[in-house]
Parts: structure tokens; sequence; C-alpha cells
């Protein structure tokens, strides 16, 4: 049954996205828990909440488009 | 980090907001009906589709689908359908005004259909000189308390009902657009934790920020450029015709949330407020780097498959959005610029029950 697994999705320019509370294992052996119906974890590293995405993996332009 | 389990919280309040004041012939018409007078509405063809009296008037005839207005009788004791929320008259006045608005909205943004396109467009973090002209980037930068305070005081008026105005469109979507977009709302009300909605989280940090976290407490300050954003929302939301508009609202909304919520953060910090006033801000960081995702390839891209159609809509309702976000921001920078407060009244002092700033770091 495809339901038992858990389904894990890999964006193709940001985070990987993962669904349901998770513990997060980190190298130093942290480890972290997220509660939210999907964590979008940082793969890019650039995020300043790692292991979770801030979108610091996005493009930036120099030059301000008026936004 | 978060206290916020054990702080009594503003959306304990009782229910409705009161009346506001009439801004015009408009306004002072539906407000009438509201109030179940006799009568009707002048017509609203001539009126500026941004002004105060159109955008108040809008949004009061809106609120009777929200929670209605504190001391009167909507009419739903006599039971049965004849309640305000549905009185043909006001629906007739609302349907004018939605003619107004809608048509200035479609007539002052340039039509499109490459959705993708426009979502590359928001999702690049423009920096250097000319970038940081927005709103939280003037709170980051140089950002004085009272206007930080003042921002929020506009923003009350959405977020105090946040992911409401979205709610309509459930209804209207199938499949796995509805499930994606059913999953980013259940995290906006705090996914089965109510101490966690965002609706909540906001008015604790008004309360941290010595602000009335009252539903509906600055309807009378917000002036006609922050009710024109939530009147774009609850406008798309009610319509299922504008559906693809309001997913491409919604869209905006998550899509460019992250990176300003993560300067609002450093802002409050900037100016020593601790963390009962940066968790709202704080939470969206990392929330919408997810809805965003969620949004994205789990909404508009089943949706546009489904029903290719609506493609133009999600643009209009996309740029509508960006066109009412940079009206408001430079209303807001305008006033500051001059020392002017950007509300139609000036904002009292803190209330004494302000806990004081916190620095935190
Ligand atoms: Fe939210
Ligand atoms: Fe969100």
């Amino acid at each position: 049954m495809a339901d038992e697994y858990a389904v894990v999705t890999v964006t193709a320019d940001g985070p990987v996205l993962v669904p349901g509370p998770v513990e997060v294992v980190l190298p130093d052996g942290r480890r972290v828990r997220s509660e939210r119906p999907v964590t979008a974890l940082c793969v890019c590293r650039r995020s300043r909440r790692y292991p979770f995405c801030d979108t610091s993996h996005r493009a930036r332009t120099r030059g301000g488009e008026d936004r | 980090m978060s206290s916020t389990a054990n702080r009594t919280t503003a959306t304990e309040h009782p229910v409705a907001p009161p009346l506001p004041r009439p801004r015009g012939p408009l306004s002072a018409a539906v407000l009438e009906l509201i109030r179940g007078r006799p009568g009707g509405c002048p017509p609203a063809s001539g009126a500026d589709a941004y002004g105060d009296d159109l955008q108040l008037a809008l949004y009061c005839c809106y609120e009777l689908h929200y929670r209605g207005f504190a001391g009167v009788d909507d009419g739903a004791e006599q039971g049965a359908v004849d309640d305000r929320e549905w009185e043909p008259g006001l629906l007739t006045a609302r349907r004018e005004l939605e003619r107004v608005f809608l048509g200035a909205l479609r007539a002052d943004t340039e039509p499109g259909r490459d959705v993708p396109a426009e979502v590359d467009g928001l999702l690049v973090e423009p920096t250097g000189p000319g970038s940081d002209t927005g709103v939280s980037h003037h709170l980051l930068g140089r950002g004085r308390l009272w206007q930080l305070r003042e921002y929020v005081a506009h923003r009350s008026l959405y977020h105090l009902k946040e992911a409401d105005p979205q709610a309509w469109v459930i209804p209207r979507l199938t499949g796995p657009a509805k499930s994606a977009l059913v999953a980013v709302e259940h995290d906006e009300y705090g996914a089965g934790r109510p101490a966690r909605m965002h609706s909540r989280l906001f008015a604790e940090m008004m309360t941290a920020l010595g602000l009335d976290p009252g539903y509906g407490g600055y309807l009378d300050a917000a002036p006609a450029s922050t009710l024109a954003e939530v009147n774009l929302m609850s406008l798309c939301g009610l319509h299922r015709a504008l559906r693809g508009a309001l997913v491409g609202q919604f869209a905006v909304v998550e899509l460019t949330s992250s990176p300003g919520s993560l300067r609002m953060v450093r802002a409050m910090r900037r100016l020593g407020l601790g963390a009962a006033a940066t968790e709202f801000y704080d939470e969206h960081v990392e929330a919408d780097a997810v809805h965003e995702q969620l949004i994205r390839t789990g909404v508009w891209e089943p949706l546009l498959a489904a029903e290719p159609e609506l493609a133009g809509d999600v643009v209009f309702g996309m740029r509508a959005a960006g066109l009412l976000g940079r009206r408001f921001e430079q209303h807001l920078i305008t006033r500051w610029d001059r020392d002017e407060s950007s509300l139609r009244a000036p904002l009292p002092p803190a209330r004494p029950a302000a806990e004081p700033p916190t620095p935190t770091r």
C-alpha cells in the first residue's frame, strides 16, 4: 500500500518537503523538531534557520524591481 | 522561546466589531442598510474605485459574511433566511461597488496568461540600490517604533481574519488543488492547535505592542489602501467566477511573505522588542517557506492542468494583489517620509498593559 510510505518531495530548486511532525537529527547529534503538517528541509545550506528552509535559496538580482 | 501558552488572548474577545463611521454617501448608505433602515444606495459608477468611501462601503458589505457588526440586529433572530448577510438590497449595493472596483483593477493591470513567468518574477529577491523601497525594508533599516505599531494596526484588518477570505475558495476547487490549499489553510489555522492560529499569534503581537487586539478595532483608522487589499481577497473569495484570481492572490501572499517576515523579525529586534512581539513574523519565516512550495506545486499546477482557461485570472489575481500592495506601501512610506501618521487618526500611546520591550538577542 502506497499510503504506508511517507512521501518525501524533492523540489526543483528549493527544499525537500517531508510530511508530518518530524524530528531531524543533525550531524552533531542535535535533534530539532517540527510540528508542521509539512516541513521544508533546507538542502542548499543557505538557510539561517537550518535545517529548515527560509527561502534563502532564491535567486537575487541587483537593482530592485519595484515591489 | 515562545511564551504563547499561558497568555490571555484577544481572540477570546467576544465576536463582532463596532460599526465604523461613514466616509461619504456610499458608505453612509450601506451603513444605513446594515442597520436595517429602508433605502437604497446612490450610484457607484462615478466614485473613486480606490477611495475611502467606496472601499469602506465594500468592506462593510463583506464583513457581514465574516462576523457582522456589534450592536446591530443582523436579522438572524427571526430565524430562517431573512438575515442581513443575504439581504437583497445590500447584495445589490455590493454588486454595484464590486463592478467599479473590479473594473478599475482590470483596467489598471496588464493582462497575461504566463503563470510560471509571473511566479518566477515573485521568487527573485531584489538586492542592491533601489531594491529597499518596501515597508519591511524601511522598518528594518530606519523604522521607528511608532511606525512599526502603525504597520501592525493596518495589517490587523486582514490578519485578525487571516486565511478566512481564502477559505471561501475551498468548495470551488477539486482534487489535488483543493487538498493542497486545505493543507496550507490548516497550517494557517494552527494545524489543530488553537494557540498556534496565525490570527491568534497576530493578536498576541498586537498586545505585546500595546495595540488593541480586538477584531476590527482599527477599522475607522484604516485608510482606503489598507481596506482595498482585504476587499480584493473577499471579492475573489466570494465569487466562484473569480476562483483563479483568488488562487493568484493567495500565491502572492505566500510567495513573498517569508523574506519580508524575516525583515520584520530583525526590525523588531533592532527596536528592542522581545519574543512576544516577534513570534508572529518568526512563525511566518518557516511556515511560508513551506506554503510557497505547497501553493506552487500543489495548487496552481494541478489547477491549471485541469482548468487551463483560468490562467488569465490567476495572473490577474497576482497582478491585482501586487498593485494594491504597492499602493498600500507607497501610502505608508509617503506619510512616514513627511513624519506624519499613515492612519486616519494617529495611534494613542501604547496601552499600559503592554509588556515593556525586553531587549533580547
Ligand atoms: Fe499565516
Ligand atoms: Fe502562509
